[in-house]
């Protein structure tokens, strides 16, 4: 619905998201080589998040949109969030948490 | 409207095509709407003859019509049938597809191709689904559930079948899709968000859910059907797997899926009541913000299926309590409708008989989902008739009455015609009463406990399974009064005028059956709906 404002993106942008996202694709290399231990998977989702993040504004035009298409988004996110937080309700504690 | 009575209907417009193609290949709401409506009742029918041959052999102990391997396989078609191909699509795709554009003032829905392509894939489905009866390893014997390690290791169809309900889940997914933009883009001038029609809000909410809710099932099938295939062990422990993992998934969907069954049917009876009360909706933002926090709070319940499956004290109690949540929203509803009654010039015509039937039946469903949703309780009636009864009250009682209720009211609107009212009152009387001898049974036969998809049963329970049998000949009666008199109106039925019941949404301005395009000129719109005194 905001074409004309897509259009005013210019490769600059794309360019440096694009930088950007192989720079957290580095990152999350060097985090699996850190030794992190248990948070090491943490340290890996919330690098995805962050490229998922820069995608979906960018290169998806979400950043361009409006309100109502970013509430939908947020909307989806949560739902799926909230899914796999209860799921750890059973899986953490299963056996007494063992 | 006398000019609006002339202009030629939507069953005479052409589309390029004659004979069925005008239909199948149709981009038309009504027309898409119409083809749901027709495919669904024909499914219904074959479910419902499978459920009563299931009575008969539970007439009385021991084998009386059937094998144990043909029973099993029996409740599974029974189950896949009633649930994917009949109540989920139900009323959003079929009477949600031709009224959602006349309601809100639109000509289409917003993707009126992919509306048409939601069809073919739910038929699509259903054919896979039928070929799975007959090929590979027979019928599927897991229940409609198709719950792991049974599902993974049993040799009947299941891979077949699952692809099948797979389809359907694109279809209902891309259903969803319409009814969200549609809501959101194509509102005529004027029609305000709380201007809407409260069918709309129900609509709206079931969209998100079926959204969000649906791809999740189309996972957790993709996945059964590869560890079938190729034995990948998502689920299977004997390969490492966790088949409650696939409880969790299966029930993730499922469960928000009651609500694609139930919200729009709350919708229906939410539009019902005013027309035939001749008053204002009692608390018309509460009933629609009610929509979208039982759409909201669907989501966090699912584990309430799954007490007895071994899961983690702590969830167990959590989902408990959440369960209880749901059952706010819904009480509101009930209370409004209710309070819209009280005081109103009520004229118990045959759509308002079969809502308060609804409302009944649906309050007494929920009030024994409150024992079922409570742990302690829940640990001594689950997998009982408990829950059979339980989910029938919800189901039958609730979604179907109401679908009924949506048939009947709608009726004039989509054909232009009327049906006779005493047999559709009889019908209506004769389905409550069979319903109730059907069902109501189950809720003690469950608390003696007689355990769910038991081939056979201890003498001492047969006396409840003779009254639930009897039940089921006189709901199917009320079934057959009723199609009679609905298919026998579209034919012969006298002509109906555009608004026979008075109503004050906006399909009710429109001709009867509406034009192609539904309206002449796009109404503007410029107070809510259900006003009824000037």
């Amino acid at each position: 619905m905001n074409i004309n404002n897509n259009n005013n993106i210019g490769y600059k942008t794309y360019l440096a998201v694009w930088c950007c996202l192989m720079i957290l694709t580095a990152a999350t290399v060097m985090a699996a080589g850190m030794g992190f231990g248990r948070y090491g998977s943490l340290a890996s989702v919330l690098i995805a998040s962050a490229k998922a993040g820069l995608i979906l504004l960018f290169f998806m035009h979400l950043k361009y949109e409006t309100f109502v298409f970013k509430l939908m988004l947020l909307a989806a996110i949560l739902t799926m969030a909230v899914i796999i937080g209860l799921t750890f309700f059973d899986v953490g504690f299963r056996d007494g948490g063992r | 409207m006398t000019g609006a009575q002339r202009e030629m209907s939507f069953y005479e417009s052409g589309n390029g095509h004659t004979g069925i193609l005008s239909w199948v290949l149709s981009t038309d709401h009504k027309r898409i709407g119409l083809l749901y409506l027709f495919s669904m009742f024909s499914f219904f029918f074959v479910a419902v003859i499978l459920g009563l041959l299931m009575r008969l052999e539970l007439i009385a102990p021991g084998p009386s019509i059937m094998t144990a391997e043909s029973y099993n396989a029996m409740f599974t078609v029974h189950g896949v049938i009633m649930i994917f191909l009949f109540i989920i699509p139900g009323i959003p795709a079929g009477l949600g597809n031709f009224m959602l554009p006349l309601q809100i003032g639109a000509r289409d829905m917003a993707f009126p191709r992919i509306n048409l392509m939601s069809w073919w894939f739910y038929m699509t489905g259903a054919i896979v689904i039928i070929v799975s009866l007959f090929t590979g390893g027979g019928p599927p014997d897991t229940g409609w559930t198709f719950y792991v390690p049974y599902s993974i290791r049993t040799g009947t169809n299941v891979t077949l079948a699952v692809f099948g309900v797979f389809l359907l889940g694109i279809s209902s997914t891309l259903t969803g899709l319409n009814l969200v933009t549609t809501i959101h883009r194509l509102r005529a001038p004027g029609l305000k968000w709380f201007r809407m029609p409260l069918f709309v809000w129900s609509l709206y909410a079931t969209g998100w859910v079926q959204i969000l809710a649906t791809p999740v099932l189309g996972i957790t099938l993709l996945l059964l059907m590869m560890e079938r295939l190729f034995g990948f062990g998502f689920f299977d422990p004997a390969r490492g797997g966790d088949p409650l993992l696939f409880e969790h998934l299966f029930w993730i969907y499922s469960h928000p899926a009651v609500y694609i069954m139930i919200l729009p049917a709350m919708g229906i009876v939410t539009e019902i009541i005013p027309v035939f009360a001749r008053r204002t909706i009692f608390g018309y933002k509460a009933i629609a913000f009610s929509s979208l926090s039982i759409a909201s709070v669907g989501y966090l319940v699912w584990g309430h299926h799954m007490f007895t499956s071994g899961m983690s004290d702590i969830s167990r109690v959590i989902f408990s309590f959440l369960t209880f949540i749901v059952a706010v929203p819904s009480g509101i509803k009930v209370f409004n409708w209710i309070a819209s009654m009280y005081k109103g010039s009520i004229k118990l015509s045959s759509p308002l008989l079969f809502t308060v039937s609804f409302i009944f039946l649906f309050s007494l469903g929920g009030l024994t989902g409150l024992i079922i949703g409570a742990l302690a309780t829940n640990i001594f009636v689950h997998g009982t008739y408990f829950i059979v009864a339980h989910f029938h009250y919800m189901m039958f009682g609730g979604t179907a009455f109401a679908f009924f209720a949506g048939i009947h009211y709608w009726f004039p609107k989509i054909f232009g015609k009327m049906y006779r009212e005493k047999p559709a009152i009889t019908s209506c009387i004769v389905l409550f009463a069979g319903f109730n001898v059907l069902y109501f049974p189950m809720f003690i036969l469950g608390l003696e406990g007689m355990p769910r998809r038991y081939y056979d049963y201890l003498p001492r329970f047969h006396t409840g399974h003779l009254i639930s049998t009897v039940g089921s000949w006189i709901l199917a009666a009320g079934l057959m009064i009723m199609f009679y008199n609905l298919i026998r109106s579209i034919f012969i039925g006298e002509v109906a005028g555009s608004n026979p019941w008075g109503g004050s949404t906006l399909e009710w301005t429109t001709s009867s059956p509406p034009p192609h395009e539904n309206f002449t000129e796009i109404p503007v719109v410029t107070e809510g709906p259900y006003r009824f005194r000037k």
